[in-house]
């Protein structure tokens, strides 16, 4: 059971999250963005990767963080799920990591909020916790409600992600 | 089999594609066939070869080859006892079933050379599988002797091979272990390659299968694509002012250019496919329903062979079988009827495909009853989606035009085909979709007639871009019908409220309109000037103005998809990457209408209806014509239909090639044809264009850009007037060549210019083979 996993990881408003490098298709740092009005508010834009037209998820907004600084240019994270790509957007990226498998632990079942359902669970680092995404539930946006979610909410939700430090 | 040469008229491509999959199916059967005898009771390798055999039998037998039918029909019964787990593969049945693989690839060479599936009726072979099949071995003799017998009708060049399969069979009774030769000794390859006088029918068959190749269609899907880009990298590099000044890079731009549009050109034509796909099943569909009903009705159908885009011919599939269904249930009358009203006992579906302009048209006609626009005004009135009084305010083309409209049926009785009224809106809708629009046309007694205006493909179209609040949008040019500008400080031109909802003037209609701004909840942004700009749309017959911050640019544009994340929001058709690398939103005119809830019918048809009792009657035969001048001093009327748009350009930018007068517009040679040439303007000397004395070179030549046939041109007027909607009946004769007659328009007596005289200039131009023009 001490399989080794290669992680992606990267840092969101101090939490790290890791994503298996399998999912990761480049990381782009600045990307001019073209709007989408209407779209929900975890959608930042859409970017040209070479010809291709991707998505952009502000990472924050989806976990319901507080958003970026103005001046902080957020860095591209391409990730590929199934055959649907779409860029996170983070703040900084961290090293790829490998990780023994016996050293993860399921997500807490009192997490709330957004990250019940976007965190998989976690690595214990000498350091730090890494956060595993799932990425398949960060890319469904389908019963999002982030446009209209209050910044009540994601306080709260942030106020969970420390707990579990 | 005189019956077969019939069927092989009309069915030459079905049958080619069933021996292409049919060869290759056996070809997997050899493989599968011995890896089975290494395995024998794998099921998947079952399954795989009683599938191939079955779909062979099912297929040939539907094409009357009766005897290929009964040999494989004998193989399939000893499959399904194998499959089921009733008999165990045995060396001795893995042999029979190749030889049947052989016999079976034979009767398909026969095919493909002589129509029929051959004089052998392989007795043998099928009384061995018989055998097999109820349990008996075999006798030592018949696999042999009934594998010579099979290769009998290709005499000298199976006969290397039947010794082959001879030999093989009597190891395989006393070896087991002498698969892989067999492989080898089997398999068709080795056999067509090894020189022994190969057998040229049997080349045939394999080069149907070589001369096409399957293609995944995410290959040709990413190919488009790349040829997308393609397009766009060429369309910055011809903007780029640096490729002038170089006579090299020039001459290498302009061979890029063609080359581009060339290879996407070809690369659109590998996702062409004939219509008759879809068309092929209307016969039995037709026949069908009429005969349910008590109908007679036959198809008749031209233009079979138009191509059309893959994506395109998947989505109307189910519209055209929709409109066909209805013209046989609701359109032609039962026989009695018919005959009663001076018709042929057998109605008639006509359907008509062919290319114009750049679009694809298909029509479907029926000589049967017509629409019965009574009952449609009162079915209407009574589901509430008019009322009366707007009724009698409709034309009846209006009335006719509301069997579209969602809940809709005329139907007396609901069957079980038509007559729910989910139908005509569901295909307005789907037809919209896909960028096309209907329109019907129907006399009482006569029939209806549908025509539907496809565009050829969804990859790459003509779009003009716009932005609002600083973002920059695409909007497909297909329904866009014209722009204006107007001072908004200006009381003579102003925008007036009607019930909440800002109206324009245009031409004695109102014009319901849109800020784009507000319907995708973008900042305001009022132009400083006072000036606006409204992009005049069209989305199922009906004008909305959508107004924009500004106009950009008319470009040709690469559909490209939204992720899934985004596909929810319906005023979105897709992206699309500009010339300078940015990302621009392709809208989607009728989400947009929809969500502006602009397409409450009655209030946008009242408003419509209202308008247009005003001006004249009697709308059936409007169209809009270009008022001009000529350069007598007359004034000549230009119907629009096929009109791009109205270009100016400065007199120093024409250029002469040979004798023709030339101007680069939007990356291509558009040429240029006077319109005092093509009416043999009374005047002696027509007037010249380029090198005039008088002119200077910033004065501005006027033109109105047709499309015919994919070829643009540019026809040179005087002085543009008026754009009027009018009567397209002619009031007098035709005063001279290029003119169809005279009508009085605006009181004043108007001469109507011949489109045709244009197109057929257009067709002595494109004679010789160069092309730079098209593209």
């Amino acid at each position: 059971m001490n399989a080794l996993r290669q992680v992606c990881t990267f840092i969101v408003d101090s939490h790290l999250i890791g994503l298996d490098t399998k999912h990761v298709r480049e990381v782009l740092r600045f990307q001019e963005l073209t709007n989408v009005p209407l779209s929900p508010l975890t959608v930042s834009g859409l970017i040209n990767l070479r010809g291709e037209i991707v998505t952009a998820l502000d990472l924050r907004i989806r976990l319901e963080l507080p958003p970026r600084a103005s001046d902080q240019p957020p860095i591209n994270v391409v990730v590929r799920n199934n055959s649907e790509t779409v860029s996170l957007l983070v703040d900084e990226i961290g090293d790829v990591l490998e990780v023994t498998e016996d050293t993860f632990e399921p997500a807490p079942e009192h997490l709330e909020g957004a990250a019940h359902d976007l965190i998989v669970g976690t690595y214990q680092l000498e350091d730090k916790l890494l956060l595993m995404l799932n990425l398949k539930n960060t890319m469904d946006l389908s019963d999002s409600t982030t446009s209209t979610r209050s910044v009540h909410a994601s306080r709260v939700a942030e106020t969970d992600l420390r707990q579990t430090q | 089999m005189a019956n077969n040469e019939n069927l092989l008229d009309g069915m030459e491509e079905v049958i080619q594609e069933f021996l292409a999959e049919s060869v290759e199916g056996l070809d997997q059967m050899d493989n599968d066939l011995v890896a089975l005898e290494a395995d024998p009771g794998d099921p998947d390798l079952l399954a795989n070869i009683f599938r191939t055999i079955h779909s062979i039998k099912g297929t040939c037998g539907f094409f009357g080859y009766a005897k290929l039918e009964s040999v494989s029909h004998v193989g399939e019964s000893l499959l399904s006892q194998l499959r089921d787990g009733e008999l165990v593969l045995t060396q001795e049945i893995a042999t029979v079933l190749l030889n049947l693989v052989d016999a079976i690839r034979e009767m398909l060479t026969a095919i493909e050379s002589t129509g029929t599936d051959g004089e052998n009726k392989y007795v043998d072979l099928v009384a061995t599988l018989g055998r097999l099949k109820d349990g008996a071995s075999a006798t030592p003799g018949p696999p042999a002797s009934k594998s010579k017998k099979a290769s009998n009708h290709a005499k000298t060049t199976r006969k290397n091979k039947s010794s082959d399969t001879e030999a093989a069979t009597a190891e395989d009774e006393q070896a087991p272990s002498v698969k892989p030769q067999r492989t080898g000794k089997d398999s068709p390859k080795p056999d067509a390659t090894s020189g022994e006088q190969p057998n040229q029918s049997t080349r045939g068959v394999v080069s149907v299968a070589e001369s096409a190749i399957r293609v995944d269609v995410d290959i040709l899907d990413n190919l488009m694509n790349l040829v997308g880009e393609l397009v766009l990298a060429r369309n910055q590099i011809l903007a780029s002012p640096v490729t002038q000044e170089d006579p090299l890079l020039t001459n290498a731009c302009q061979r890029l250019n063609l080359i581009t549009s060339e290879l996407q050109q070809d690369v659109m034509k590998t996702r062409m496919q004939p219509i008759n796909t879809i068309w092929n099943k209307f016969p039995r569909v037709v026949r069908d329903i009429a005969k349910a009903y008590g109908k007679q009705a036959k198809v008749e159908m031209e233009g079979k062979e138009t191509e059309l885009d893959k994506s395109l011919i998947e989505a109307m599939k189910d519209p055209l079988t929709h409109l066909i269904r209805n013209a046989v249930d609701h359109g032609i009358e039962t026989p009695d009827e018919r005959v009663a009203n001076g018709k042929p006992a057998e109605g008639r579906v006509a359907l008509t495909a062919y290319h114009a302009s750049g679009q694809v048209i298909i029509e479907i006609a029926d000589d049967g009853a017509g629409i019965n626009v009574a009952r449609i005004r009162e079915k209407a009135i009574e589901l509430g989606l008019i009322t009366s009084t707007q009724a009698s305010q409709m034309s009846e083309r209006d009335i006719t035009r509301l069997i579209f409209a969602p809940g809709m049926t005329t139907s007396k009785k609901v069957t079980n085909i038509s007559g729910r009224g989910v139908g005509m809106d569901v295909v307005r809708t789907n037809l919209e979709k896909i960028g096309g629009f209907i329109e019907l046309d129907s006399t009482p007694g006569r029939g209806s007639s549908f025509r539907i205006q496809l565009p050829l493909t969804l990859a790459i179209i003509p779009a003009l871009l716009v932005r609002s609040g600083n973002e920059s949008f695409a909007i497909p040019q297909g329904s866009i019908l014209e722009l204006i500008r107007i001072n908004q400080d200006d009381s003579s031109s102003s925008i007036e409220m009607i019930h909440g909802v800002p109206v324009f003037r245009l031409r004695g209609k109102l014009l319901p309109l849109v800020y784009l701004n507000r319907e995708l909840e973008l900042g305001d942004t009022r132009q400083p000037d006072g000036m606006l700009n409204i992009v005049v749309l069209q989305v199922d017959q009906r004008k909305f103005g959508l107004v924009v911050e500004a106009v950009d640019d008319s470009t040709e544009i690469v559909v490209k998809p939204l992720s899934e994340i985004l596909k929810a929001i319906p005023v979105y058709a897709g992206a699309t990457i500009t010339g300078n690398g940015k990302v621009a939103l392709i809208l989607d005119v009728l989400g947009l209408a929809q969500r502006a809830k602009l397409l409450s019918e009655s209030q946008d048809r009242y408003m419509d209806a209202n308008a247009e009792s005003t001006t004249h009657g009697g709308e059936a035969d409007r169209r809009p014509f270009i008022i001009a001048n000529t350069t007598d001093g007359g004034h000549i009327a230009i119907p629009v239909d096929s009109v791009v748009r109205l270009e100016e350009f400065k007199r120093g930018c024409l250029e002469q090639a040979g004798s023709r007068t030339v101007v680069q517009y939007g990356g291509k040679i558009l040429p240029l044809i006077n319109l005092a040439e093509l009416l043999q303007e009374r005047r002696r000397k027509p007037r010249k264009i380029v090198g005039q004395d008088t002119k200077t070179a910033n004065d501005v030549v006027h033109a109105i850009v047709y499309s015919v046939d994919g070829y643009s041109v540019g026809l040179i007027v005087d002085r543009i007037q008026d754009i009027v909607d009018h009567s397209q009946t002619m009031q007098g004769p035709p005063t001279r060549k290029g003119t169809l007659g005279t009508i009085v328009i605006q009181e004043r007596i108007t001469e109507v210019f011949d489109v045709g005289s244009l197109q057929r200039e257009i067709c002595s131009m494109h004679k010789t083979p160069q092309r730079a023009a098209g593209g």
